[in-house]
């Protein structure tokens, strides 16, 4: 077996200002990372960076062989709509949000060549019930939906081409607590039937704990710590991890 | 099984003045297929702190923890994963679960990798019947049982695959007369398949029962 | 008439116009901005068509002009007028006896021949407007071929209306390579596009592209394989010349609703009642 991403030194600056530097790991099929840290730690720098929506200064992300921020713009497009995905914290920046769910769903079906209606309609059906959403609301636009809908129909329209890499920033942020918990439960056991592979970045460690098999912490664009989720957060090493675990309320 | 060599582990809580806390040092250990050692001593000897260790959820400041062919001390956290998912199950005293999840489920998910969902579903019946949770709490989830209820359904879930090695953090405590004597049953069968076992037994009966041998620890 | 250029526009202009133009002709399909001019009518009533016409005219062109078919209507007329004064040409209504036609929203029934130029007056160039309102997206949208959004375009369509309910402005596929907007003409002309003999030129004044068709080249309109492309008319013969093959306008005649269908193309409509 090999890594299914490699991450080799990546660093970003912006001008003097550091926005992540020296990041390195390998990403194993099937395995999901989280990576936490607070606001300006430089783990949505990192995460942008990884995806390719923002050049980085130094460093390679390999996958499947080839360094993915060396692709060209449309091969760069080809990868995010077939083996990866990227599902944003604000639903508004990953769904059009005047094309209906099925549309939303269909479309990166039909942007890879489906041609079939009729298909094309049956898979959006299919997948809006695994993210939970009535059938019945495929012609409805996501303005219709409620917050937590919408966060789960950009589950729906990332996941339909079966990716192999799924890329979330703050998949959870703003919305009410219930409604995370059954997103969360949602993703978890998407993420397990798939076998994806994922990033997730959050400042919520109640996010990573159920989700991810491993994490990292970030602290000035640099990573003080990275392992298992649950020894990390059960027995943090460094002093920074230490503070953030312990600033969490306990219920 | 499980051999730990020179094992010594310290807190350092940076926060608070880089306090250093000792907890042990220089443990070693080991516990051989079909062998189940009970781990003795005050609390805040370093018992469940030591069975974590073996769990690879606390690091060990120095030595090797091998388990089932891996040394967790050392490992990637993907080699602990899936030796935690093949080879090793750990019944904690504390239920940690996704709030939404029936209990069937709950039981059934660390068998479901390895064997068709219905029939982890269906030794996950068996065993909840076994261990006497009412059929009609089978759809819900744990979260709102009761604490014998839970330790319960923690211990269907440790015992639903067939693992060399298990970690027991007080498998009996609050438990009645009979579902004590069921655990204490599937602790002696698991033991007979040839499981090692490390335990922590405050109910010196069930200790005496089923460990064949103690380690004293803070001592 | 010595008071303008010919055909209006300064020469530098209009070579500016013709080097678009060529490079349209080489990319099918592609839009190529230029600096459109000011021009003595407002926008909206084909600036950019009058600008591709008069960087096509020379002096022995035979000139037809038409608004929604017809030959007679206002847009029509000046804009014919404006030629004549501005440039001496000949005029026609005759689709047979045009070297140079220029259209608003349709393509003439008669057959086009080898040697004709359609110029297409175009509001809107950009296919994708409606759906990615950056500019700088639907660029590269059309530099990367990612065009999974135009075909989300159609499936809303038939999600609300059970069929392909866009019946103007169709888009179609030039060459397998570049998506474009066919300007307003009903989908009903699409065909007419493909493998044409004539050459297709468009002009967008206020949006500032130019983008062409050469003669013979491949267009096709989208479609799903389920719901293929059907370009359709009214159903019924129109009331004046009893043709069955032309597309119609639908005429309402009192206020009780009474209507009637007539050919929208009036030269070819003429032409058969004479017969």
């Amino acid at each position: 077996m090999t890594p299914l991403l490699q991450v080799r030194g990546i660093e970003k600056r912006y001008g003097g200002r550091i926005g992540c530097i020296d990041v390195s790991f390998d990403l194993w099929p099937g395995e999901v990372m989280g990576i936490v840290g607070e606001s300006g730690s430089g783990k949505s720098t990192l995460l942008s960076c990884l995806a390719g929506h923002q050049p980085s200064d130094k460093g390679e992300v390999i996958f499947h062989g080839r360094d993915v921020l060396k692709l060209s713009e449309a091969e760069r497009r080809r990868l995010g709509r077939t083996d990866w995905a990227f599902v944003h914290q604000n639903p508004r920046d990953g769904l059009r949000m005047n094309v209906s769910a099925g549309g939303n769903v269909g479309e990166r079906l039909m942007a890879v060549g489906e041609r079939h209606y009729g298909n094309i309609r049956d898979t959006a059906e299919d997948w809006l019930q695994r993210v939970e959403i009535n059938a019945d609301r495929i012609d409805d636009r996501p303005r219709q939906f409620s917050g937590g809908m919408q966060q789960r129909l950009q589950i729906a329209r990332n996941l339909v081409t079966g990716p192999k890499l799924v890329f979330m920033d703050e998949p959870t942020g703003g919305l009410d607590v219930s409604v995370q918990a059954r997103l969360l439960d949602l993703l978890r056991g998407l993420v397990r039937r798939m076998g994806l592979s994922a990033i997730i970045v959050t400042h919520d460690l109640a996010v990573v704990r159920l989700l991810a098999d491993r994490l990292m912490v970030m602290k000035g664009g640099h990573v003080v710590e990275q392992g298992l989720t649950d020894q990390v957060l059960d027995d943090p090493q460094h002093a920074y991890t230490q503070l953030l675990v312990s600033s969490v309320l306990q219920v | 099984m499980i051999e730990l060599r020179n094992v010594s582990k310290t807190f350092t809580l940076h926060n608070q003045g880089s306090a250093v806390i000792p907890v042990m040092t220089d443990v070693s250990l080991f516990v051989g297929a079909g062998e189940c050692v009970g781990l003795k001593g005050a609390s805040g000897a370093g018992k469940s702190t030591l069975m974590r260790m073996i769990w690879g959820n606390y690091l060990a400041a120095s030595g090797s923890i091998t388990v089932a062919g891996t040394d967790v001390a050392r490992a990637e956290p993907r080699e602990i994963i899936a030796l935690r998912r093949e080879r090793m199950a750990y019944v904690s005293q504390f239920l940690r679960v996704v709030p939404r999840v029936p209990t069937l489920e709950v039981v059934a998910e660390p068998l479901m990798a390895f064997v068709p969902e219905e029939e982890a579903l269906e030794a996950a019946r068996s065993l909840l019947t076994r261990l006497r949770i009412p059929e009609r709490l089978w759809g819900l989830s744990p979260t709102t049982f009761s604490g014998g209820e839970q330790q319960r359904v923690n211990i269907a879930r440790g015992f639903i695959r067939q693992v060399p090695v298990m970690l027991l953090d007080e498998p009996t405590a609050s438990l009645d007369a009979a579902n004590r004597e069921t655990v204490l049953t599937l602790i002696e069968e698991a033991k007979a398949r040839g499981t090692a076992i490390v335990g922590i037994f405050h109910d010196e009966e069930a200790r005496d029962r089923v460990c064949d041998r103690l380690i004293e620890m803070g001592a | 008439m010595d008071d303008y250029n010919f055909a209006y526009l300064d020469e530098d202009t209009k070579r500016m116009i013709r080097r678009a133009l060529l490079k349209a002709v080489a990319i099918p399909g592609y839009q190529v901005p230029f600096s459109s001019r000011e021009m003595p009518m407002p926008y909206g009533w084909g600036t950019g068509g009058v600008q591709v016409t008069a960087a096509c005219l020379k002096p022995d062109d035979t000139l037809k002009v038409i608004d929604q078919g017809a030959d007679d209507t206002t847009n029509a007329v000046s804009i014919r007028k404006f030629f004549q004064r501005t440039a001496e040409v000949a005029v026609t209504e005759r689709t047979q006896d045009a070297t140079i036609i220029q259209t608003r929203h349709r393509i003439p029934e008669a057959p086009l021949q080898p040697g004709q130029i359609m110029v297409f007056q175009v509001p809107i160039p950009e296919p994708l407007r409606f759906l990615e309102p950056r500019e700088t997206e639907t660029r590269r949208m059309h530099a990367l071929e990612d065009y999974g959004l135009m075909q989300v375009k159609l499936y809303e369509d038939i999600a609300r209306h059970g069929e392909i309910a866009t019946a103007y402005a169709y888009p179609v596929k030039v060459e397998d390579r570049y998506v474009m907007d066919p300007s307003p003409i009903p989908k009903f002309d699409n065909p007419k596009m493909n493998d044409s003999p004539a050459l297709m030129l468009f002009g967008a004044g206020r949006e500032q592209r130019i983008y062409a068709l050469p003669p013979h080249t491949k267009v096709e309109s989208l479609d799903f394989e389920d719901f293929p492309f059907v370009a359709g008319k009214a159903d019924h013969p129109c009331a004046i010349c009893g043709s069955t093959e032309s597309y119609l306008d639908e005429i309402i005649t009192d206020d009780a609703g009474s209507r009637m269908f007539v050919c929208s193309d009036t030269s070819y409509c003429q032409e058969r009642s004479v017969q």
